[in-house]
């Protein structure tokens, strides 16, 4: 599903976020937004969710408006920076949750919904974690954890808030590496936050960079490391080796992922 | 905590520790403690019912079935009945709005959450009295349709009201600020309704906090006594809960009754503090991480 947000603006008291952004998240891309914090990327990415109301400005999903659409008829798929996993239900409830408050005539049976489950704990690799609480998993878990909630409900759209930020760097590498990968699979529309700009690289088809709750520059990894279109840009992105990233990008893609367990 | 300390520092070897204190000043101040509490704490509890019992269980016995007596334990349970699950709504309500939502008089209305601990109960009952009594302002109104409501129940249940309403809000507000909004985020962007984000994530995540402000307001609810002394009026068997049953007894120097209905109030009492112990160990527990053996968080 593509996105389109039109001149979206908000402010937080005499803050200005965002300041009339506009644009177009094509069907089937992983986008990074990449910015400093306060460039206004996580407000962008919660207004496209629904959980923030944007003071101005439309948001269409597939050309249609969605923008006094509750974030629960979005049908997004969020991930939070901390997880943010339901702290009393098992890894398997967490993930359950979104087909269990369906209304009752969409909901699947509890024979479906736990073969959904546990075909999506397969997808990542931890089918063996399914009667855990988040409490018992560590950093890397949870957030494949995360990530599988939100695809559990086969959201349009995947939107991931700084999804490694709070993850020590090995493990930040590695899973970003499979969320590329994941996302070679299943072809899902993905935005998703970071200030790290050789994340950004690596991972992403198409790189937004933020500045000041506005849009610098929209471009591949290629086009906004060999032609910067601001000053802004040219320094934000200075310490990039772009060759180093590009080469290591081709050779990790190639070969299968090992997701070291427990991450 | 000297406990703790001294314990550390054996298994820690020689090396002392900063905040460890010699053993005379811990002795000096666990005997402190512990006299400043069995004085002011357990030699009235056990005078309590030594006294009910000083004329043995027979006595002790007729005076909580004496039909007075059983008159003011039913209004005590009603009143708690009526006053406790209000309060949980409303405190529920309010702790839900202060914690999880941004709006203008927020701070205002924590204050005013906080009135009935910083107001003396005697004046709460004389508000009531001055807002509905005969001669208060809402008096001829209400006289007028034959509602009675100081010297009646109805009083007694909303001074009991005013008096225990912030329990439950104050033990939520610090418990649902911390735990913050991502998990209701995370329930909403999965396509839960309100109702199903407050009782399948939110109650979940406060349900120990929240038996416990409400095991706080049914102590209080039944054990209240100015404010609804004001507003009783002290009709035998009919507008007396168990402390101003109590205080009547006493009056009478009818004293094994007095602290028989008196040594109920000290067990409820006893009972609260037991149940708040469970509370806070299962609270505690759930808390806790529980790693297992083989996993190692990063």
């Amino acid at each position: 599903m593509s996105i389109q947000a039109k001149n979206i603006t908000k402010t937080f008291g005499s803050f200005v976020a965002l300041n009339n952004v506009s644009i177009d998240f094509p069907s089937g891309q992983l986008v990074a937004l990449l910015g400093p914090s306060g460039s206004g990327k996580t407000t962008l990415l919660r207004i496209i969710s629904g959980l923030e109301a944007a003071d101005g400005g439309s948001i269409y999903f597939d050309g249609e408006d969605a923008t006094h659409r509750n974030a629960k008829d979005r049908r997004v798929g969020f991930v939070f920076q901390h997880y943010a996993l339901f702290r009393h239900m098992t890894v398997f409830d967490n993930i359950a949750f979104g087909l269990t408050v369906k209304p009752r005539r969409d909901r699947p049976s509890k024979a479906d919904i736990r073969d959904r489950v546990f075909s999506l704990l397969k997808l990542v690799q931890l089918d063996w974690l399914a009667t855990r609480y988040p409490s018992q998993l560590s950093g890397g878990q949870r957030q494949r954890v995360a990530l599988a909630r939100a695809l559990a409900v086969e959201p349009k759209v995947l939107l991931l808030d700084e999804p490694f930020g709070a993850l020590d760097a090995k493990v930040r590498k590695e899973l970003r590496r499979w969320l590329r990968r994941l996302h070679d699979e299943i072809h899902v529309t993905s935005v998703f936050v970071t200030h790290d700009v050789e994340e950004a690289l690596e991972v992403a088809d198409v790189i937004v960079v933020m500045n000041n709750g506005g849009i610098e520059q929209i471009g591949t990894p290629e086009e906004v490391c060999t032609r910067p279109a601001t000053p802004f840009v040219r320094e934000f992105l200075s310490d990039v080796d772009l060759d180093a990233v590009q080469e290591r990008r081709q050779r990790e893609l190639a070969t299968p992922i090992q997701l070291a367990s427990p991450v | 905590m000297a406990g703790t300390i001294s314990r550390i520092h054996h298994a820690s070897g020689h090396r002392r520790l900063a905040v460890t204190e010699p053993l005379p000043v811990r002795l000096l101040l666990i005997v402190i403690a512990l006299l400043f509490l069995g004085l002011v704490l357990v030699v009235p509890l056990a005078a309590v019912f030594s006294e009910a019992l000083r004329k043995g269980m027979a006595a002790y016995g007729a005076a909580l079935i004496d039909p007075d007596a059983i008159a003011a334990i039913k209004l005590t349970l009603l009143t708690a009945a009526i006053a406790v699950p209000l309060n949980l709504v409303f405190g529920v309500s309010a702790a839900w709005a202060i914690a999880k939502f941004q709006f203008r008089g927020k701070n205002l209305l924590i204050t005013l959450i906080d009135l009935p601990f910083a107001v003396s109960p005697v004046i709460s009952g004389l508000i009531y009295v001055l807002l509905f009594g005969a001669h208060g302002w809402m008096g001829p109104w209400l006289q007028e349709r034959d509602i009675q409501i100081i010297f009646a129940v109805p009083g007694i249940v909303l001074a009991t009201i005013f008096v225990t309403f912030p329990f439950v809000a104050r033990e939520l507000i610090p418990l649902m600020e911390s735990q913050g909004t991502d998990e209701e985020e995370s329930a909403m962007v999965l396509g839960a309704n309100g109702w199903q984000t407050f009782f399948r994530v939110t109650l979940p995540n406060i349900k120990w906090g929240l038996l416990y402000g409400v095991i706080l307001c049914n102590a209080r609810a039944m054990g209240e006594f100015g404010a609804v002394s004001v507003v009783s009026g002290h009709i035998r068997g009919l507008t007396n809960t168990m402390p101003l049953h109590v205080e009547i007894l006493y009056n009478e120097y009818n004293f094994v009754a007095a602290f028989a209905v008196a040594s109920l109030l000290a067990a409820l009492a006893l009972l609260t503090l037991v149940i708040k112990n469970i509370i806070e160990w299962k609270a505690h527990r759930d808390a806790a991480p529980r790693p297992e053996p083989g996993e190692h968080p990063a």
